[in-house]
């Protein structure tokens, strides 16, 4: 028995169909999906004001672990949503890789060599959790979010305007209008599937065994928690193997299986037992939670479909290796909300909309060719491919180089915008802050309290200056600074360890999107440049009124 | 590592490079695949054209047997 305890949520009568509340006219978003994706899209959403109704056809969270690692950057998105500490908490910690060939470690790496960061390169909290904190967070909206589990939509009808869903529920069917809908339905989307929209890519022919087991005694030879991954270990021979660490004594088993299998035999105990014996010794384990899976990599050919736009897997899957899946989706929640949430208010004009789908069509491509990527170097297809990697890791025993060919994943990383969406002409990549980047974190200050620069930089139109740099004042901009001196008209940080003016430069004012990307860097803000750089977020009718 | 070979002369591009090798080689057989890595050894040596560099490139790759 799976040691996390499944709490069924509960199923309320919508009010279309006599239940408790007001049912709207129309919905201003339809969210189709209460996985990460769909509950972190109704979260951000509520966060800027605009409410939301989610549905799902089930009233549980995710069965099997699933998604375990997430990355820094979205647990910086999680943290503007109100629920990065509990993950962080919870989590497991940890920034090293390593990598074994047989028996003997060839290389390592660690993925955030420096300090100054509230949060860590990756932490590992199984996808039930972090589904559960995402709920109780939701409900903290009640006047904004209306979760309505087990109510399945069945048929969506985009009519130019709004969107008019049928949904089955245990009440019965019935039927709402929503300005837009965000399918979040997962790789097997079903809104994707009644749309009959390609989803094309790369099928990998490979099994792989993922298996998660409660082991009292660590099958690590550290305590400290790490990521590792084996080429051809003795204990799976020819084969590739990976291990990771989950909260409550979970380890999380990644087996190759090769192409040649029978899925089916493969997810039985008496295949499962003996494979993790082998790997974890006499040490005593109980079986958490498995399956046998094979991947692709395929996305859309475009995110937004007048009103029905594609959030996470329903718009784009890879392989596991690297994480890019689940963090992939945070991603695009992060991109997409707020700028709904402008067009909703008005401030902006639906070809705004348009920069999301620009904008993650390029993440989920760099995620997609990092994962394929990735994959074709774990799963050799000819004897020539095979030969090749045996050399490369027979050459990374002393060359460097070798060693940087080595690929088990590359782990998801911030999403960088630049040159594409609202970042198209800013294409000055020389500095190491510039358009397009994620926010970076530092510690920081105010009236000796320690707070984050992620914790205040991110949700909202702001204005951020590093040292002394004076800040003119644009409607509809809040301006923030850091390390400068005190008896500004804007609120100010210190900068202690001069960490923030290190790693933004000093003189340096950064126009910050609300999902903590780089808009435009200027040395000495003008107005009139600022008001500039909004003009491709704004409508015509906000911009006048800025200006 | 000998001091005449770099450190890392592929820098960021080492995956791309690594898949670009990978796909010159798919559908070729063997025999093919043998004769394309000989063509890519004596064109590689060619823009190298350093023999002291190739050298000591001989060597480090002989003493991997």
């Amino acid at each position: 028995m799976p040691q996390y305890d499944y709490q069924p949520f509960d199923v309320i009568t919508p009010p279309e169909l006599g239940g408790e509340g007001k049912a709207k006219d129309t919905y201003p978003v339809a969210i189709i999906g209460a996985g990460p994706i769909g509950l972190a899209a109704a979260i951000d959403l509520a966060t800027k004001g605009i409410p939301s109704v989610v549905l799902d056809d089930n009233n549980v969270v995710s069965i099997g672990s699933r998604a375990i690692c997430w990355a820094k950057r979205t647990l910086e998105i999680f943290d503007r949503l109100g629920v990065g500490d509990r993950m962080l908490e919870k989590g497991v910690t940890w920034k090293t890789g390593r990598l074994f060939h047989g028996g003997s470690e060839v290389y390592n790496f660690d993925l955030l060599p420096e300090e100054g960061h509230k949060y860590p390169a990756f932490v590992n909290l199984q996808q039930y959790y972090v589904e559960q904190y995402l709920v109780e967070r939701a409900r903290e909206f009640p006047d904004l979010i209306d979760l309505r589990f087990k109510n399945k939509v069945i048929k969506h009808n985009d009519l130019g305007g709004h969107v008019v869903l049928l949904i089955q529920s245990p009440d019965g069917e019935y039927e709402i209008k929503a300005e837009y809908v965000l399918a979040c339905d997962g790789a097997g989307s079903p809104t994707r599937a009644r749309m009959e929209l390609p989803f094309e890519g790369q099928s990998f022919e490979e099994h792989f065994l993922i298996a998660d087991v409660e082991m009292e005694q660590s099958p690590f030879e550290t305590e400290t928690a790490e990521r590792w991954f084996w080429f051809e270990p003795d204990f799976h021979p020819g084969q590739s193997a990976l291990l990771h660490k989950q909260p409550d004594n979970i380890y999380r088993i990644d087996l190759q299986l090769g192409p040649e299998t029978d899925p089916k035999t493969e997810a039985t105990e008496e295949k499962v037992f003996p494979r993790i014996k082998a790997m974890v010794g006499d040490k005593p384990f109980k079986l958490d939670w498995m399956s046998v899976y094979k991947f692709r990599c395929a996305k859309l050919d475009r995110f937004v479909h007048n009103r029905v736009i594609f959030v996470g897997d329903s718009a784009h899957v890879v392989s596991p290796f690297g994480a890019r899946g689940g963090n992939g989706g945070i991603q695009d929640v992060d991109n997409l909300c707020w700028k709904l949430a402008m067009v909703l208010n008005g401030e902006a004009s639906d070809t705004l909309l348009e920069t999301y789908n620009e904008e993650r069509m390029h993440g989920s491509e760099e995620n997609i060719l990092n994962s394929s990527r990735a994959t074709n170097f774990m799963t050799p297809k000819s004897p020539v491919e095979q030969l090749f990697r045996n050399e490369v890791l027979k050459l990374s025993k002393d060359l460097p180089f070798a060693r940087k060919l080595i690929n088990s994943g590359r782990l998801s990383t911030p999403c960088s915008l630049a040159g594409v969406g609202l970042q198209l002409d800013s294409a000055d990549e020389n500095s190491s802050m510039h358009a397009g980047k994620a926010v970076v974190d530092a510690p920081v200050t105010v009236n000796g309290q320690e707070t984050w620069l992620v914790s205040i930089l991110q949700g909202g139109l702001k204005l951020v200056g590093f040292g002394d740099v004076k800040l003119p004042e644009v409607d509809g901009v809040e301006r923030i600074g850091i390390g400068c001196s005190a008896g500004q008209d804007y609120p100010v940080f210190a900068d202690p360890n001069g960490l923030a003016l290190k790693r933004y430069g000093e003189g340096a004012a950064y126009l910050l999107r609300p999902d903590g990307h780089v808009l435009a860097v200027f040395l000495e803000p003008k107005p009139e440049d600022i008001i500039s750089a909004l003009a491709p977020v704004f409508s015509e009718a906000k911009l006048k009124e800025v200006a | 590592m000998p001091e005449s070979l770099k450190e890392d002369g592929l820098g960021p591009s080492g995956d791309e490079f690594y898949n670009l090798l990978l796909e010159l080689h798919t559908g070729l057989d063997e025999a093919e695949s043998h004769a394309l890595n000989a063509r890519l050894v004596l064109l590689m040596a060619n823009e190298i054209g350093d023999i002291e560099r190739l050298k000591a490139v001989f060597e480090a790759a002989a003493k991997y047997r």
